[in-house]
Parts: structure tokens; C-alpha cells; sequence
């Protein structure tokens, strides 16, 4: 026996296998795929909402509440004048309809991603066997090229708002579940026995000590969520999702320097934005939870 | 009278703990035979990998009193108070109290006792850093579903009893130490539970700290009558504090009785080399000491529970060497003189037995 030839599966066999795994997926789409979609039906809904409500309302409506929310977040006013000014540049660029559809489809990803992380999270410092499952699917879904998962997504969805809305939530919903995890698991344990010996039961500790304690942790994985989802939003323009991925994808196709380099520099200035307003919430939520000296 | 100290005071409940043993380890039932059987702590670890950390405790912690378990690191002492509000199960073993054994307890009857028969105050003070002082106090209450308002009327209330009025606001580390334990101590009174348990609550403070936090509580003890246990690794604590002392090595009770009792007849040398070092003055009564008899001719009457250090400065200051000893109601009972009291200040070079006439009240 030579060890020169790797010792391979027949063709026929592999791909007699690759079709027998495609057709029961693709019964799997044909049978419950209009369930699926009927599911994800509210999730349109909101993202469409959303998006109508920020491009149809005045320019300056938007602009003005957009700023509001971000100094509500970071109570930093060198932060809101670079989030209004931003937004005036990106405006008069001629990017507004990208970025409002690119801001509410981030928004509607963050939002799923912390509905769903935040438990999971929960979940998972709560019990040692979960942790051992569900971390090997997180590595999965974080190091898996987005490409492959959108296949399976597209089969199900088709193209356009949903698949694009849970293919980023796949990519971005990690850093929020493995925050939640550890920002629970560091609670210290001395404020856990206190809240016993009080006879609170695992909702009162939940709500009253690990939550608030944490808190800052789970920021930063909203933080890292929002930065992530906002990555892959031109990977999602590919399967139909409009906003400012889907000129950079046009960019890509027929060399448009320019286009490209505009709409990318509109994405780095949302990044900023989000970035510097939800760390600056982290940092005021930490400010009384710094270790107690004695 | 003396030894009174050591009956309940009150109408609440003893605490008794009955033949108590645990066992730290993942198959510690197993091992309980075992060990009533006389295997020790070096042996089960060696043999089979657990740790004997509490062994036979059998304890009568008297209702409206400060009963004070002391014993170095190691010794069992912070097992043994979580085993009262079962923070620690028990391998074996009691814990009665109001007829019911805590270590049978239900889980959710175990959350009620928690919440309205006990409260808690921890070396490190354990205070939620995101909340006020206010919250802190409040928290217990809040766990038992106090309305806001009623719950921040009683915080305020205690916050002001430790003597931290207009700090309400604060954030635990806004804080000194010696402040944080005040709020902890509040946190705990606020509960309004007749078991009151401390966890070393003042070996993390600077020693006159320590003293000021030992005065509060006895002062608030003065009209409380909790029933509390405190946990300590020092012993002239033990002493001030302590109604009731019980000694504790290896997880097992060497010695109690009165801090006084502790001092005069050490039990062995490992508690005669801790008592060694005590300032008797401060610990032994004339009561304890004095020769029965008649009356002497002296100006000088001393309440049986004055101290040695009390009396020595009573005969000194009148200049004379010998006073009667007297009851609450002034009848006499006997006679000391100043050469006895000194003898007894000074510590004895062997544990020596007392004097048949020295009479232990």
C-alpha cells in the first residue's frame, strides 16, 4: 500500500451522498419553508416599518432624533455634534436612502440578536453542560464563511429582507451570547451568597445582582454586535438587502472607485457612531461598580 | 448571675445544632460513619480524598444573646454559621430551631426562614455596588416585597441608628471600610429577623474601627435582644462580645461557656496558650474570685460583676486593701482583698486549679 494516494471515497459515492443531503433539504424548504417565512413574517414587518419611517419623515426630523438618541446614550456632546454632522455630509453626498435602510436594518439585527442572546446567555452561565454546546455552534457561526450559511438561508427565504436579516444576526449574535455568559459568571460570588442569606429566589438574583452587574459586559457585546452586523451588511446586499452595501457590491462589479470608497467611509461613520455612543453608556454604567476597597 | 449570661433572654427560640457533621466531598454521606467512628480529618483526606470540615457539633446558641464561635482559619467557624441559615447543607446532623429542623427544610420554606427569620453581615460586606446606601438597606425588605416607600421609611430609619445619616445617596464605594460595614450591619437590622448572623463582620476594619463597630453593636444589642451569632479568629473580641463563647478546632468544639470561664479554666493547652495573652482584668468578675464570709470593715462595696481592672481602681483610689462584695440588691455575698485581685490580673504560669473557696458563681 502506497501512501501517496490518499485512500478517497469514490466519486460516484460522494456525489450520489452531496445529492441525497441537497434533496432532503430542498424537501426540508419545500415542506416548511412558507412556515418559516409566515414566522419571520412580523420581523419584515418591523424592519419595513422602520425603514419607511425613516426615509419618509423630514430629513431634519430624523436627523434631530437620531442625535437626540445617540447624546441620550452617551451624554457626550462631542459625540452628538460628530453624529449630526455625519449624518449632514452623508446627506448631501447623496447616501441618505442607503443609510437610513442600512441604520434600521442594523437596528432590527441588533434587536434579535439581544432578544435572543441575552437569554441564551443567561441560559448559559446557569449551566456548565449548555456552555459545552452551545460554544463549538458559536465558534461555528463566528469562523464559517457567512457565504456558506447563506446558501441554506436563501434555499428557505429566497432573496431579500428576512434571509438578510437572519444570516447577519447568525454572524453577529455571538459576541452577545458569550457576554452575556461571562458578564454572569462574574458576578462576584460573595454579593451572590449575600442575596441567599436574604432568601432571594434565582429570579430576584437574576434581576436584582447578576443583570445590573453585568450590564457593562453585555454592553460591550451590544457593542460588538452592532460593529459585526454592520460589517456584514454588504455580504447581505448579495442576497438582496438594500442600503449601503449594495453600491459597494455595484462598486465591486464595475470598478467605481469613488462610489465604493463614499459608501464604505458612510458605513466606518454609522460604525463610529454606534461605537462611540454605546461605549460611552458602558463606561456610565460602570461608574459606581468599580471593585469596593476596604 | 454570671452564668445566666448564658440562658435565653426573651421569647424567642434557641438555636440548637445536634451531632452536626460535614463532610466536604463528592461522596461525603458515604464517610459519616466513619467518622462517628473516630476516623479523623488527616486520615479521611489521606484515605479518601474528602474534608472533614465540621465533626460532631453540639451547640445551644441561647435566644436574645451574643453567642461567639471562635477558632483560627480552618477551623470550621464560617461552615458552621452558614450551616444556620443553610448557605451549607449539613451531611448530618440538626438544626432545631422553633421546633423545626432547618436542614429538613423544603426550598421554599428555606427562602421564607431566610427572609424573616435571619439576617447576615459578611467579612467583606457584600454590598451591591450599583445601588445606594439606601438600596443596600433596603434590600432585604425588598426581597420580601415591601413597597418602596415603607421600605425606604425603615432604611432611612437604621441608616441613621449606625450613624450614617445624609450618606443615603451614596454608593457603597464612596465608602470607607468601617462605613461599608455600618451599611451591612444596617442591611441586616433593617430585616428585622431575630437571628442575626456575623461573619468575621469586623476582621476586615482597622482595629479602632473594630472597637467603635463592637461598641454599636452592643449598644443596639442593649435593646434589641437579637439572638446573635459572630463569628471571630480573635479572641479578646470573643470576650467583649460574646455572652456565650465556644471554641472551635479542626471542626470541632473544644470549650464553652462564659468568656470568664473560658479564661479561668482552660480546657487544654491549646486554648490556655490563646487565653495566655488575654488581659484577665478586663474578662474576670469579683464575683468569680471573692472569699465567702462575714462582712469586713470597709468602705468599699463592689457589685459582684465589677472586673478585676474596676476593682484594683476602687481599692487604689481609696487606698485601702480589702472590699465587700454585693449583689444587685445589696446584700452581701463576700470578700476580696487586693492582693487575690492581683493575683488573678496576673496570668497563672501553669493552668493551676482554683481554690476550693473561690467560688465559681
Amino acid at each position: 500500500m502506497d501512501f501517496v494516494q490518499f485512500p478517497e471515497m469514490s466519486r460516484g459515492d460522494l456525489r450520489s451522498m452531496r445529492q441525497a443531503i441537497d434533496g432532503g433539504f430542498r424537501e426540508f424548504t419545500r415542506e416548511y419553508g412558507p412556515t418559516l417565512e409566515a414566522i419571520f413574517e412580523p420581523l419584515k414587518d418591523l424592519l419595513v416599518f422602520i425603514e419607511n419611517l425613516l426615509i419618509t419623515s423630514p430629513w431634519i426630523l430624523v436627523l434631530a432624533v437620531l442625535a437626540g438618541l445617540v447624546h441620550l446614550i452617551g451624554r457626550r456632546f462631542k459625540i452628538t455634534l460628530g453624529t449630526a454632522l455625519a449624518l449632514l455630509a452623508i446627506g448631501y453626498f447623496g447616501m441618505w436612502e442607503d443609510t437610513m435602510r442600512t441604520i434600521a436594518m442594523v437596528a432590527v439585527c441588533t434587536l434579535v440578536a439581544i432578544a435572543v442572546g441575552i437569554p441564551v446567555g443567561v441560559l448559559m452561565a446557569r449551566s456548565d453542560r449548555l456552555r459545552a454546546v452551545v460554544t463549538p455552534v458559536l465558534d461555528l457561526m463566528q469562523t464559517m464563511p457567512s457565504f456558506v450559511y447563506l446558501i441554506p438561508v436563501v434555499m428557505i427565504f429566497g432573496l431579500g429582507k428576512v434571509p438578510g436579516v437572519i444570516a447577519v444576526v447568525i454572524y453577529a449574535i455571538p459576541p452577545m451570547i458569550r457576554l452575556t455568559d461571562l458578564g454572569i459568571r462574574q458576578v462576584r460570588p460573595d454579593l451572590l451568597e449575600a442575596a441567599d442569606s436574604f432568601g432571594a429566589s434565582n429570579w430576584q438574583k437574576l434581576t436584582d445582582v447578576q443583570m445590573p452587574l453585568a450590564l457593562p459586559t453585555i454592553m460591550a457585546g451590544v457593542n460588538q454586535t452592532i460593529m459585526m452586523s454592520l460589517a456584514m451588511v454588504v455580504v447581505a446586499s448579495m442576497i438582496g438587502v438594500r442600503g449601503l452595501g449594495q453600491p459597494v457590491l455595484q462598486a465591486i462589479n464595475n470598478q467605481y472607485f469613488t462610489l465604493g470608497v463614499m459608501n464604505g467611509l458612510a458605513i466606518v461613520a454609522i460604525a463610529i457612531i454606534f461605537d462611540r455612543a454605546t461605549q460611552a453608556y458602558g463606561k456610565r454604567l460602570q461608574k459606581h461598580t468599580e471593585a469596593i476597597h476596604g | 448571675m454570671v452564668e445566666s449570661r448564658l440562658q435565653s433572654r426573651g421569647e424567642g427560640s434557641d438555636i440548637e445544632i445536634r451531632n452536626l457533621y460535614k463532610i466536604f466531598g463528592p461522596n461525603a454521606a458515604a464517610h459519616v460513619d466513619a467518622v462517628r467512628n473516630g476516623l479523623g480529618k488527616d486520615e479521611l483526606n489521606a484515605a479518601h480524598g474528602h474534608v472533614l470540615g465540621l465533626n460532631d457539633i453540639n451547640l445551644t446558641i441561647p435566644s436574645g444573646r451574643i453567642t461567639v464561635v471562635m477558632g483560627l482559619s480552618g477551623s470550621g467557624k464560617s461552615t458552621l454559621i452558614r450551616h444556620i441559615n443553610r448557605l451549607i447543607d449539613p451531611t448530618a446532623g440538626e438544626i432545631l430551631y422553633e421546633g423545626q429542623d432547618i436542614a429538613r427544610m423544603s426550598q421554599a420554606q428555606l427562602l421564607e426562614f431566610r427572609r424573616s427569620k435571619t439576617a447576615m453581615v459578611f467579612q467583606k460586606f457584600a454590598l451591591m455596588p450599583h445601588r445606594t446606601v439606601m438600596q443596600n438597606v433596603g434590600y432585604g425588605l425588598g426581597i420580601r416585597g415591601v413597597a418602596e416607600a415603607r421600605r425606604n421609611e425603615i432604611a432611612r430609619h437604621w441608616i441613621s441608628r449606625v450613624g450614617l445619616d445624609g450618606f443615603e445617596d451614596r454608593y457603597p464605594n464612596q465608602l470607607s471600610g468601617g462605613m461599608q460595614q455600618r451599611v451591612g450591619l444596617a442591611r441586616a437590622l433593617a430585616n428585622d429577623a431575630e437571628i442575626l448572623l456575623m461573619d468575621e463582620a469586623f476582621s476586615a476594619l482597622d482595629p479602632l474601627i473594630r472597637m467603635e463597630m463592637q461598641g454599636i453593636l452592643l449598644d443596639l444589642q442593649q435593646e434589641l435582644h437579637k439572638t446573635i451569632v459572630f463569628i471571630t479568629h480573635d479572641l479578646d473580641e470573643a470576650l467583649r462580645l460574646g455572652d456565650k463563647v465556644a471554641i472551635l478546632r479542626d471542626g470541632q468544639l473544644i470549650q464553652q461557656g462564659t468568656g470568664e470561664s473560658i479564661v479561668l479554666r482552660p480546657r487544654d493547652g491549646y486554648i490556655a496558650d490563646f487565653v495566655r495573652e488575654v488581659s484577665r482584668g478586663k474578662v474576670i468578675h469579683v464575683g468569680t474570685i471573692m472569699r465567702r464570709g462575714a462582712p469586713v470593715d470597709t468602705p468599699v462595696a463592689l457589685p459582684r460583676t465589677a472586673t478585676l481592672d474596676e476593682a484594683a481602681r476602687a481599692l487604689t483610689n481609696a487606698d485601702i486593701n480589702r472590699a465587700n462584695v454585693v449583689d444587685d440588691t445589696g446584700r452581701h455575698l463576700g470578700v476580696v482583698t487586693l492582693a487575690k485581685i492581683v493575683a488573678e490580673m496576673i496570668a497563672p504560669d501553669d493552668s493551676e486549679p482554683l481554690e476550693d473557696d473561690a467560688v465559681a458563681a
